[in-house]
C-alpha cells in the first residue's frame, strides 16, 4: 500500500515535466504573442503587405508606369481610388508595385546587416582584447557618423541602384547589431556551460557557432524586426533625397519626393505613399515590441 | 622518479593573476600528487585558490591569469605549455571536470542527451551518431537517470538540479576519463540529493577506476569520500595528510579551527558555547601578511610567526604541515 502510494506520488512529480516536453520554445513564444493584440495587428498588416507585393500584377488596377498626360492630377474617385500623379499614373497601382521595393529593401539589407553584425560581434566578444578593440573602434566610427549622410556618400560614390542601396544600408547598419551581439557574447562566454564546453575540449569556432549564437537568437529576432522598418525609412529618405530608387521604378520614398512639389494642389500624390510607409513601419514596430515582450522571460534568463 | 600508479603530479605550481592593482598569487607554489583510483580532497575557505588549482590543471585559466611556474604532469606529460589542440584532445577525454552550478553548466538551447553525445563525438571521430546516442543512454542509466531514453531529448530547464548534476557527471565520465576534477559538485544541491550524488560518484569511481580530485569546503564530504586531503589557505597548502590522520590528529591551527567549526548534533553544547568560528577573514591576496599567512587569525600566533614564513614540514607517515610549531 505504502509502495503504491509512493509510486503515485512519483508519477505526479514526473508528469508536469513530461507535459513541458510537449511545448517547445517557439510554441510558448507564439502563445504569448497571440495574446498581444497590437503585435497580431502588426503581423497581419505585414502579411497583407507581403501578399500585396507578391500578387502586385493581379491586384493593381492599372499599369503603374503608363503615362497619360490628359489624366494628370485626377482627384481620388471611384475610378482612381487614390487619384493620379503628375504623369497621370494611378497612385494606388504605384503604391502596390512600390511595396515590392520597400519590402525588399526592408528585409534584404536587414539580413545582410544581421549577418555581418553577428560575425563581427561574436568574434569581438569572444576573443576580447585587441580583436575586440579593433572591431569596436571601427563600429564606433560607423556609429558616430550620421547614418543617412554616410549612406548618401556611399550612394553617390557607387551610383544609384537597388544593389547599391543594399550595400549602403548594410555598411551603415552592421555596427548596431555587432554591439548587441558582442554584449550578449560577453555575458554568455562567462556562463558555466561555455566553460564546461571548453572543459570537454570544444574548439573556439564551434563554441561560438553552437553554444553562443543559438543563445542570442531571441535578441537577434527582436533586433531584426526593428531593423526592417529602419531600413524601409532609410530607403525612403534616400529616395526622397534623390539618391535612392530611380524613376520610373516606384518606391514609396520616391513617390513622396515627387509628390512634394504638388503638395498644395494635389496632396494625395504624396500623402498616400506616406501613409503606406507609416503603416508598414508601425506594423513592424508593433510586431517587434510584441516579440520582445513574448521573448522577455527568455531574454532575462 | 614517477611510479606508474601516479596519474597526476603537480610540482610547485604557481598561478598568478596580473591585475592593474598588482600580482595576485591565487595559487602559490603548491604540489599535489594523485594516484590511480585515489580520491583526493582539496579543502579551504572561499577564495583560497581551490578552484584556480583545478582550472590550472584543465589549462582553463583566462587572462589576466597565467601559470607563472611549476609543472603539471598528467600521465608523465607536462600540461604547462602544451599546445591548445593537444590540450583539447585531453579535455573531456582523459581529463574532465564537473562544475559547481548544475543549473548553468548545460547549454539551455540543446537537449541534454545531445550535449553528452557531443563529448563522445568530439573525441571519437569515427563514431556514428546512433552509436553515440546508444552510449549516452547507457551512461544515463549508469548515473541513475530515470527513463534515460525520454530524458535524452529533454532540455536542461526541464530537469531538477540533481538530475542536471547527474547529466554533468555522465558528460564528464562518458569517455571514461582517467582523472575527474569535481569543483564543489554538490554545493548547489540540497542535502539528500548531495548524498545521492556523492554515493554515485564513489560508485562510478570504483567502476570506471578513475581518480577524483574533490574540491570542497565541506569537511563532511572529505571525511566521507576522500583518501588523502590537502588543506589550502590563501593560495598555499597548509597541511596535507591521510584522511584519518588529518581528522584524528590535525596539526595545523587552521585545520584544527576548521574541524572545530563543524556544527555538532549535541544541542546542549551548541547552546552553551555557540558555534565555533575562526576569527577574521581570508587575507587580501594583494596584500598578504608578512610571515605565516594565517598568523592574524591564529590563536597560537607568536612573534616568530609574524616574521618567517614556515616551510611544509614532514611529520611522518605522509603527514605534512606548514607551521612554525613543527620542525624536521
Amino acid at each position: 500500500m505504502n509502495i503504491a502510494k509512493n509510486m503515485l506520488f512519483k508519477k505526479e512529480i514526473i508528469e508536469p515535466s513530461d507535459e513541458l516536453v510537449k511545448e517547445t520554445f517557439w510554441q510558448d513564444v507564439f502563445k504569448s504573442l497571440r495574446k498581444d493584440r497590437m503585435a497580431m495587428a502588426g503581423g497581419t498588416i505585414i502579411a497583407l503587405f507581403i501578399l500585396v507585393a507578391i500578387f502586385a500584377p493581379y491586384l493593381a488596377p492599372y499599369n503603374p508606369y503608363e503615362v497619360s498626360l490628359d489624366l494628370q492630377f485626377q482627384k481620388p474617385s471611384m475610378e482612381y481610388w487614390l487619384g493620379t500623379d503628375m504623369f497621370g499614373r494611378d497612385v494606388l497601382s504605384r503604391i502596390i508595385y512600390g511595396s515590392r521595393i520597400s519590402l525588399l529593401i526592408g528585409i534584404v539589407p536587414s539580413l545582410i546587416t544581421m549577418l555581418i553584425g553577428i560575425i563581427f560581434g561574436i568574434i569581438a566578444g569572444y576573443f576580447g582584447r585587441k580583436t575586440d578593440f579593433i572591431i569596436m573602434t571601427v563600429s564606433d566610427m560607423v556609429l558616430s557618423f550620421p547614418s543617412l549622410l554616410l549612406a548618401m556618400v556611399v550612394m553617390y560614390t557607387l551610383g544609384a541602384s537597388l544593389l547599391n542601396i543594399f550595400i549602403a544600408l548594410s555598411i551603415v547598419g552592421w555596427a548596431g547589431t555587432a554591439r548587441v551581439v558582442r554584449a550578449q557574447t560577453l555575458s554568455l562566454k562567462n556562463k558555466e556551460f561555455v566553460e564546461s564546453a571548453r572543459a570537454i575540449g570544444v574548439k573556439p569556432s564551434i563554441i561560438m557557432i553552437r553554444h553562443i549564437l543559438p543563445n542570442c537568437i531571441p535578441q537577434l529576432l527582436v533586433l531584426f524586426t526593428l531593423e526592417i522598418p529602419g531600413s524601409i525609412l532609410s530607403e525612403a529618405s534616400l529616395s526622397f533625397l534623390g539618391v535612392g530608387a530611380q524613376p520610373p521604378a516606384s518606391s514609396w520614398g520616391l513617390m513622396v519626393s515627387n509628390g512634394k512639389e504638388f503638395l498644395f494642389n494635389a496632396p494625395w500624390v504624396a500623402i498616400s505613399p506616406g501613409i503606406a510607409i507609416l503603416v508598414i513601419v508601425l506594423a513592424f514596430n508593433f510586431l517587434g515590441d510584441g516579440l520582445r515582450d513574448a521573448l522577455d522571460p527568455y531574454l532575462k534568463q | 622518479m614517477n611510479d606508474a600508479s601516479t596519474i597526476l603530479e603537480i610540482n610547485n605550481l604557481k598561478t598568478y593573476f596580473y591585475t592593474d592593482k598588482g600580482v595576485v598569487p591565487a595559487v602559490d607554489d603548491i604540489s599535489i600528487k594523485v594516484k590511480k583510483g585515489q580520491i583526493i580532497g582539496i579543502v579551504g575557505e572561499s577564495g583560497c585558490g581551490k578552484s584556480m588549482t583545478s582550472l590550472s590543471i584543465m589549462q582553463l585559466i583566462a587572462p589576466p591569469g597565467k601559470i607563472a611556474g611549476g609543472e603539471i604532469l598528467f600521465q608523465n606529460k607536462n600540461l604547462v605549455g602544451i599546445s591548445k589542440a593537444e590540450m583539447r584532445s585531453l579535455r573531456g577525454n582523459e581529463l574532465s571536470m564537473i562544475f559547481q552550478e548544475p543549473m548553468t553548466s548545460l547549454n539551455p538551447v540543446y537537449p541534454v542527451g545531445k550535449q553528452v553525445a557531443e563529448t563522445l563525438l568530439l573525441h571519437n571521430k569515427h563514431m556514428k551518431k546512433a552509436e553515440a546516442k546508444q552510449k549516452v543512454i547507457e551512461m544515463f542509466k549508469m548515473v541513475g537517470i530515470p527513463e534515460p531514453e525520454e530524458r535524452y531529448r529533454v532540455f536542461p530547464h526541464q530537469l531538477s538540479g540533481g538530475l542536471r548534476q547527474r547529466v554533468m557527471i555522465a558528460m564528464a565520465l562518458i569517455c571514461r576519463s582517467k582523472l575527474l576534477i569535481a569543483d564543489e559538485p554538490t554545493t548547489a544541491l540540497d542535502v539528500t540529493i548531495e548524498a545521492q550524488i556523492l554515493k554515485l560518484m564513489k560508485n562510478l569511481q570504483e567502476e570506471i577506476d578513475t581518480s577524483i580530485i574533490m574540491i570542497t569546503h565541506n569537511l563532511g564530504i572529505v571525511a566521507e569520500m576522500c583518501d588523502y586531503v590537502y588543506v589550502m589557505y590563501a593560495g598555499k597548502i597548509m597541511e596535507q595528510a591521510d584522511v584519518y590522520e588529518l581528522f584524528d590528529h590535525p596539526k595545523h591551527p587552521y585545520t584544527e579551527g576548521l574541524l572545530k567549526s563543524i556544527p555538532r548534533s549535541n544541542v546542549q553544547q551548541n547552546k552553551e558555547k555557540g558555534l565555533y568560528s575562526i576569527k577574521g577573514m581570508v587575507p587580501n591576496m594583494l596584500n598578504l601578511p608578512k610571515g605565516c599567512r594565517f598568523h592574524p587569525r591564529c590563536i597560537y600566533a607568536e612573534d616568530a610567526c609574524r616574521e618567517v614564513e614556515p616551510d611544509l614540514v614532514d611529520v611522518g607517515e605522509g603527514h605534512l604541515v606548514r607551521c612554525i610549531k613543527y620542525k624536521n
